[in-house]
């Protein structure tokens, strides 16, 4: 350790007790624990299901009342792969006929089976984010994680067949650009940005809601591909040339 | 119970930018940065919850039920998007510096000064 | 109207997201036409939604949520003139670097276009808010295709390591600003503005409001660059390509310095106000000590993109002592000088790229007289360089009568001093690498200077006769802007509404009808004496006496030499040191200047 890290690091710890002091001393003017009375929260618990047919109150805010605070969210994860793709550029070697069979049997069978089942639990969280806990977030995570399951039970080559970036831009682009326009639409209809266009439908059911289950899907569709996308990047820029050492 | 809720929070926040600080390793930075992210989750979700209450699913529980806060449990799972996006071009920037020098040192990657 | 304010941050987003689409497909004029287009009709969306909120507000509230007695349901953007004016501005520099770029930037172009779109929605967003959670939201989509923008010249080492710098400072930055938001939610449960400024209202500042406030407002430096937060953004200008740089000082910066007014005026201005004195002392505090750190930074510089990087930070000093006065005709003077010197300094920096092309360096002792074959491009420089100084009438001239005649009266006279030194050290130094540069005066050896690494264009082959007219377009709009007929009335009058919490809360909580704003403009309310020019005078003559050491200082007596050396020398080495390029030692000055912040406010509030 040289010097200067070594100063860095005896001046950084009773700097960093202040600041935690400072924290600390704010936050003993915040309500006790359990005791908050943020009437936002309970206005959006009572009206959300009558308002919006929608039984899970968190996904109602994140694509409906707060909808848009989620399209900048949204655009964030798509900035930053874009961002990932431009950085890692020079490093990348897709290399489509390089390969890396799995040895083990058993870990194929179990990977392969495996991915059906995740794929599934992917897609229904998506799907009921409106009723039980899920949405478009974490059912898109899910089902990126579901397809990189293939890469590690089956190998390099088949993972190729959808690790492709030719394949996941236009997934990404068209799942940011249908939520905005889904905003645009009502604008253009002479309503408010992102007003539920559609019926509200019944709640407690997949076809509840409105316009907040295709912005679901919308962002689901987006964060599957974004996220593959960076899955891609990584194992194209580190793993991959280091296959052949194998 | 107020104590240790708000002060895991500070206490994470605190030694995440510590560990930031003293760092002598990029992917070990961006790691620190994710940790005091986590703070932020923390505090949010103590903030937001009350005593027997449950959550704000109302699928099988009738309206008017107690449920704790459901726009922080919205904000951090706003947070949490953003904090993968950021680490994830934090980690994209350290394997380029890595590329480029060998080392993931911030202290030995240093060029531009004054 | 206000169905056009969700359009400044729709139109780029969607066009970003387009241009990844149909990036493999489409030819690239036709993804650059996309790129273009989008940012013209936001930059023209934004040009007529600045003149609707000149008569009044706008308001618009996403997914049609009004709010129900008085509570905020869901998002609401709430315009007035000086955020509409940021949009037009912010939206005005998207669309020249994009032009701009159809000559600097051809490989890549497209995901360079998608995140420089990305950037400018977010910007958009970020001044149109009534939201503070979505003000976070925008702050992060800035951030994020900044640090990626930044981090465009993988090749070399040095860029990597300023968007690292960038990333790393700016992210802790925002961290603490959303511990301020989690601490403001707490205790009043809401995130719009207006409604968290009307619960706070009534009681004064208890330890809870005070730490919220000097976190939220510490984040927010950190973006803005205010000593001690300050170090990432010559690193991040020294790494990012010049067009980037522009839209990064020219916008970027100035953006936290129009979010602390504005959290600053809507929430805590009623329950800090008894208080008042010690937020404006520790505020102007930081913002002269900013102000001079950076011009004495610059002055050292050899790197003309990290010099002018300096001169950002001393006029981001500068304008964070305007809005320290809290006072809404010192908010004038900081819209004016934000309006001017985001042009100029954009203009400046596009300048920059046109060196890198035709010329290949952007160091300034390498680059001794190689500019004598571009003299209308040292025309451009030496006029966004006057314009930056303030001297009548163009320029920032109109922002400093404003801050001046302000000053002056709130007892902080000395400000108009400080701002002559610390804007004509910097105007020196840009006038001295101007001469250098353009001219081949002095000599091409100066030890005063620290040496980094060089630079070279992203694209050869190419001439930056394009890039030399955006340029020119930005620095002529600059020096104009202060002529606009009636902006002095306009802009005392958009920072008058701007004050006025209890109209903004009425219109936004409770849907209040709003008078026609414009039959009220005042008269021209600057006292029309000496006193303006002669700033200008001071510190223009400070620019070329500062000029003048920086290309003949050994000529000077050895003795009197020496004698500098031996004062002043000690003190620089220290500054310079401190200056590391090293990120552990950015977050350790950052974390300490949070500290120093937060024990002064919770002591003195």
């Amino acid at each position: 350790m040289s010097s200067r890290q070594r100063l860095r690091a005896w001046i950084a710890a009773p700097v960093l007790g202040l600041l935690a002091a400072i924290l600390g001393w704010g936050l003993s003017g915040a309500p006790g624990f359990g005791h908050f009375h943020g009437a936002y929260g309970d206005l959006l618990s009572a009206t959300a299901v009558p308002q919006r047919h929608s039984t899970n109150v968190v996904t109602a805010i994140v694509f409906d009342y707060r909808g848009f605070d989620t399209m900048g969210e949204e655009f964030i994860l798509f900035a930053s792969v874009v961002g990932v793709v431009l950085l890692l550029r020079d490093m990348r070697e897709p290399s489509g006929d390089r390969d890396d069979p799995v040895a083990s049997d058993a870990i194929r069978l179990f990977g392969v089976l495996m991915v059906g089942v995740v794929l599934v639990v992917g897609l229904w969280l998506a799907a009921f984010g409106l009723v039980t806990p899920g949405g478009g977030f974490q059912g898109g995570v899910i089902v990126a994680g579901a397809i990189v399951l293939v890469f590690l039970a089956a190998g390099y080559r088949p993972w190729r067949a959808f690790g492709r970036q030719s394949l996941l831009d236009p997934f990404e682009g068209v799942g940011a650009a249908s939520y905005v326009a889904l905003g645009l639409a009502a604008l253009i209809a002479g309503a408010p940005f992102l007003h539920n266009l559609m019926g509200l439908g019944t709640s407690g059911t997949l076809a509840s809601g409105g316009s907040m289950t295709l912005l679901n899907w919308a962002v689901a569709v987006e964060v599957a591909a974004a996220n593959l996308v960076l899955y891609t990047e990584f194992l194209e820029s580190y793993l991959v040339p280091h296959l052949d050492e194998r | 119970m107020t104590l240790l809720a708000y002060g895991v929070a500070v206490w994470v926040f605190a030694i995440g930018i510590y560990g930031a600080i003293v760092s002598r390793n990029l992917i070990h930075l961006a790691l620190c940065l994710t940790v005091t992210q986590s703070s932020t989750y923390i505090l949010l979700l103590t903030v937001g919850y009350r005593h027997g209450a449950g959550a704000p699913i109302f699928e099988d529980v009738k309206l008017g039920t107690a449920a704790v806060d459901p726009v922080v449990q919205s904000l951090t799972l706003t947070d949490v998007v953003v904090s993968v996006t950021v680490i994830a071009l934090i980690l994209a920037l350290a394997l380029d510096v890595h590329r480029q020098s060998g080392s993931v040192d911030p202290d030995e990657i240093s060029t531009l000064n004054g | 109207m206000s169905w056009a304010l969700p359009l400044p941050v729709a139109v780029p987003l969607i066009a970003a997201a387009l241009l990844v689409a149909t990036g493999g497909l489409l030819p690239r004029r036709v993804l650059k036409a996309i790129a273009i287009g989008a940012a013209a009709t936001a930059t023209a969306f934004a040009l007529v939604i600045l003149a609707a909120s000149e008569r009044h507000d706008l308001l618009h509230w996403f997914g049609g949520w009004h709010p129900h007695h008085g509570i905020a349901l869901g998002i609401s953007f709430t315009v007035d003139p000086l955020g509409a004016g940021m949009v037009a501005l912010s939206s005005g520099l998207v669309l020249l670097v994009l032009v701009y770029s159809w000559t600097f930037m051809r490989r890549q172009s497209q995901t360079y276009d998608v995140l420089i779109l990305t950037f400018g929605a977010a910007m958009a967003g970020f001044a149109l808010t009534g939201d503070i959670f979505n003000m976070f939201v925008w702050f992060e989509l800035m951030g994020v295709s900044a640090y990626a923008l930044a981090g465009f010249m993988v090749e070399e080492l040095g860029p990597l390591q300023g968007a690292i710098n960038f990333a790393v400072t700016n992210t802790v930055g925002a961290y603490l600003t959303l511990m301020g938001i989690a601490l403001l939610y707490a205790r009043t449960g809401a995130l719009n503005l207006a409604q968290i400024g009307r619960t706070l209202e009534h009681r004064p500042a208890d330890r809870l409001v005070i730490v919220a406030f000097a976190l939220v407002v510490t984040g927010l430096m950190v973006r803005a660059a205010i000593v001690p937060f300050h170090f990432w953004l010559a690193d991040a200008h020294a790494a990012s390509p010049a067009p980037v740089c522009a839209l990064l000082s020219g916008a970027m910066v100035e953006l936290g310095i129009f979010f602390i007014a504005r959290v600053y005026w809507t929430v805590f201005a009623a329950p800090l106000h008894v208080h008042e004195a010690g937020v404006r002392d520790v505020l102007v505090a930081l913002g002269v000590a900013t102000a001079l750190v950076g011009a004495a930074m610059c002055l050292l510089q050899r790197h003309v993109k990290r010099l002018l990087a300096y001169s950002t930070i001393s006029q981001a000093g500068i304008m964070l002592s305007g809005v320290a006065l809290l006072d809404p005709r010192s908010l004038a003077g900081v819209a004016n000088l934000v309006l001017a010197h985001g042009l100029l300094k954009g203009g400046l920096f596009l300048i920059c790229g046109v060196l890198l092309v035709e010329l290949h360096h952007i160091d300034e002792l390498r680059l001794h007289g190689a500019g004598r074959r571009l003299p209308w491009i040292g025309v451009l420089w030496l006029a966004g360089t006057i314009g930056l100084v303030g001297v009548p009438p163009v320029g920032v001239f109109l922002a400093h009568q404003f801050l001046n005649a302000d000053a002056r009266e709130h007892g902080f006279a000395w400000l108009a001093a400080i701002g002559a030194v610390a804007s004509g050290v910097c105007a020196g130094a840009m006038l001295r690498a101007g001469a250098r540069i353009f001219l081949g005066w002095g000599s091409d050896e100066d030890e005063l200077l620290t040496p980094e690494p060089d630079e070279d264009a992203p694209e050869h082959d190419v001439r930056g006769r394009l890039m030399g007219i955006v340029a020119g377009v930005a620095i002529v709009l600059g020096l104009a802007a202060s002529l606009a007929p009636g902006l002095e009335a306009r802009t005392e009058l958009a920072a008058a509404r701007f004050a006025d919490t209890s109209a903004y809360r009425a219109v936004v909580l409770h849907g209040a009808a709003q008078g026609d704003a414009a039959a009220h403009l005042p008269h021209s309310l600057l006292s029309v004496d000496t006193a303006p020019a002669l700033y200008g005078l001071a510190a223009l003559a400070i620019a070329a006496a500062t000029a003048a050491f920086g290309l003949w200082h050994r000529r000077l007596p050895g003795g009197l030499r020496r004698a500098g050396a031996r004062v002043l020398w000690p003190p620089v080495t220290v500054m310079r040191d401190a200056h590391s390029g090293i990120v552990g030692d950015y977050l350790l000055w950052l974390s300490a200047g949070a500290v120093a912040v937060g024990a002064v406010w919770a002591l003195t509030l």
